[in-house]
């Protein structure tokens, strides 16, 4: 009884002019126990790993010689600064998030105007076009590598002629190709989320206004649309840039470093270097890089979806 | 064929949709057939790449590898035979395993916290929510190093276990927002009416608040399906022959006998198809899901 006194705000008629205001410290705590498995599990998962990457990022230390253990203060750091190929693959992530995030947006735009009106086959279109969201990243990768980038088998080079080596000589375009290519449908099904919450009434108070069809998208439609598009931006954008699957089945990082994301490269410089103090130093650079731009995202999310009223 | 698709379609599709008060006469028809047209041939380019990998499953090798591709060919089972003789079983076994628990654990953990997050609020609702969001930002790298380091450790490598514990907090998240989204749906005056005929909580929400956020709280074990389903840098990295999963199978594909086309075709689309019929018949909840309930 007490329990639902406490978590369902009710009868009396200051709780119902402030229904977000806790009671009492001892009832504030009641209410978030609900919350605190999920709040204790997340922070063992997630944080308490990143704690220590922090701290193996100032140890030298190599996985293969046991014992090699020791403090080395920021040297790791230094190293990782002076490293060109981290540079490199800090730059290619940046391309191939910024790049994959954008087109993939546009194309799912496009895809989604088009779906959103009746004709024969719509659901059928729908279900097509949203498949290569569900198949396994991994099976895509591998299949874009071999049916259609082959240079002597593929389909691409069958269309467009020549005998194009597109994974050595196109490497970082032809993963975006391949990421656009999964990421589409996710953009594409998002947008046509927005689309189809637009008020039918709104858009034919529009036409009988007089507006035209371009008028009526840009001044009311994508104004509705800005919401999904920043959600979709967002989202599209914190799997992009861990993109692995694409790079390690596809180019290796190759050829040299032309591919390499930061993703790939902390991986090769721990797995294959075995550097775990190195590659621990760019896993805390890359954090702090992502908070610096997430800082400014979430709070693009915060405003879009109304987050701080707690209640609607 | 293109032409009569066109022209069926212009017919079916003015039998659809309501035409705005002024008709748009011939030329409105021709422009919907040709947008239709255009629509449909997008879209079977865009599945194209899905489609060859599944006529390529059905090949023999010989038919696979030729210049120029071949359409037309004898269709065969062996390639599936083959991708089942190389053990594909049990790391499909792995796969729905994880991907099972996984996500009964983000349900279980994050229902409460939904709920703790949207109908009965407390200070700091927002820093909660912004901490969870925020993990997501964390780039997956910079934790697998000590994740690695544990899991050897506590002899959790090439564990089942490792996987589940890790895929329910990737995966927990983006549920507490998706869910959350579902859980302010329920409108005050509904439970308020509950409480007022004295239903105690547990009656109030198995009977009033679960109805009404069950759709969204399936829409969100959906995505939480495709995520682990196809969850591919953990995997690889933390388990290989005993406890990998679908995708640890197709990577043995590039590491082993160099790339057999009509095989590797094949393990793609055995490895992919049950996330694809799942996804395919809850298309609308996937939708759901995405926009956070946007659209219902």
């Amino acid at each position: 009884m007490t329990a639902v006194e406490l978590a369902l705000p009710t009868t009396t008629s200051q709780d119902r002019d402030h229904p977000v205001q806790p009671r009492s410290d001892r009832g504030a705590w009641k209410r978030r126990a609900p919350l605190l498995p999920a709040l204790v599990f997340t922070i063992a998962v997630t944080q308490v790993p990143f704690l220590l990457t922090v701290f193996y990022s100032f140890q030298s230390w190599n996985l293969v010689r046991p014992g090699s253990q020791h403090f080395v203060g920021l040297r790791n750091y230094v190293d990782v600064f002076a490293d060109s190929q981290f540079r490199g693959a800090m730059l290619n992530t940046v391309v191939l998030t910024v790049v994959c995030v954008l087109v993939a947006m546009l194309l799912g735009l496009g895809l989604a105007l088009l779906l959103d009106r009746a004709f024969l086959g719509r659901g059928v279109v729908r279900t097509l076009l949203i498949t290569p969201f569900l198949i396994l990243p991994a099976a895509g990768a591998l299949l874009w590598k071999t049916t259609m980038f082959d240079p002597t088998y593929g389909l691409l080079n069958f269309v467009l002629g020549g005998e194009t080596d597109w994974l050595s000589e196109f490497p970082l375009a032809s993963v975006m190709a391949q990421v656009v290519w999964q990421w589409t449908p996710f953009m594409m099904l998002l947008i046509l989320a927005g689309l189809q919450s637009q008020s039918k009434e709104v858009l034919e108070a529009a036409q009988v206004d007089g507006a035209g069809r371009w008028r009526t998208f840009a001044s009311i439609t994508l104004p509705q649309l800005s919401r999904f598009l920043q959600l979709a931006a967002l989202l599209g954008a914190i799997y992009v840039v861990n993109s692995f699957d694409a790079i390690f089945l596809m180019t290796q990082g190759g050829p040299g470093t032309a591919s390499t994301n930061l993703p790939y490269y902390i991986y090769q410089r721990a797995f294959e270097g075995f550097d775990i103090g190195q590659s621990s130093a760019m896993g805390v650079i890359v954090v702090i890089l992502t908070m610096i731009v997430s800082t400014f995202t979430l709070r693009l999310m915060f405003r879009a979806f109304d987050v701080s009223g707690g209640v609607r | 064929m293109t032409a009569s698709t066109a022209s069926t379609a212009s017919a079916a599709s003015t039998a659809l949709t309501e035409d705005p008060p002024r008709a748009r006469g011939r030329r409105g028809r021709a422009g919907r057939a040709a947008l239709t047209t255009l629509t449909w041939v997008v879209a079977v380019l865009f599945v194209f790449p899905l489609v060859w990998m599944v006529l390529t499953s059905f090949k023999q090798e010989a038919d696979a590898y030729t210049d120029p591709p071949r359409l037309f060919f004898t269709p065969t089972l062996d390639q599936f035979a083959r991708v089942l003789d190389r053990g594909f079983l049990p790391y499909l076994g792995n796969s729905a395993f994880v991907t099972v628990l996984s996500t009964l654990f983000v349900l279980l953990l994050g229902v409460p916290a939904a709920y703790a997050l949207s109908l009965a609020p407390v200070r700091g609702t927002s820093n909660a929510l912004g901490f969870f969001l925020s993990t997501k930002m964390l780039p997956i790298v910079a934790a697998i190093i000590p994740l690695y380091v544990i899991a050897q450790n506590v002899q959790l490598l090439d564990n089942v276990w490792a996987l589940v514990v890790l895929y329910t907090a990737m995966n927990l998240p983006l549920a507490i927002w998706m869910m959350r989204s579902f859980f302010l749906e329920v409108p005050k005056e509904v439970i308020e009416a509950g409480q007022m005929d004295g239903a105690r909580l547990p009656t109030l929400l198995l009977r009033v608040v679960l109805p009404v956020v069950a759709p969204g709280i399936a829409a969100t074990a959906l995505i939480c399906v495709i995520f682990s389903w196809t969850e591919f840098f953990y995997a690889v990295n933390l388990t290989s022959a005993r406890a990998g999963s679908v995708p640890v199978f197709l990577v043995g594909f590039i590491t082993s006998e160099g790339l057999y086309w009509a095989q590797l075709s094949a393990a793609a689309l055995l490895a992919s198809l049950p996330v694809v019929i799942v996804g395919w018949i809850a298309q609308n909840y996937l939708v759901r899901g995405l926009s956070m309930g946007a659209v219902k």
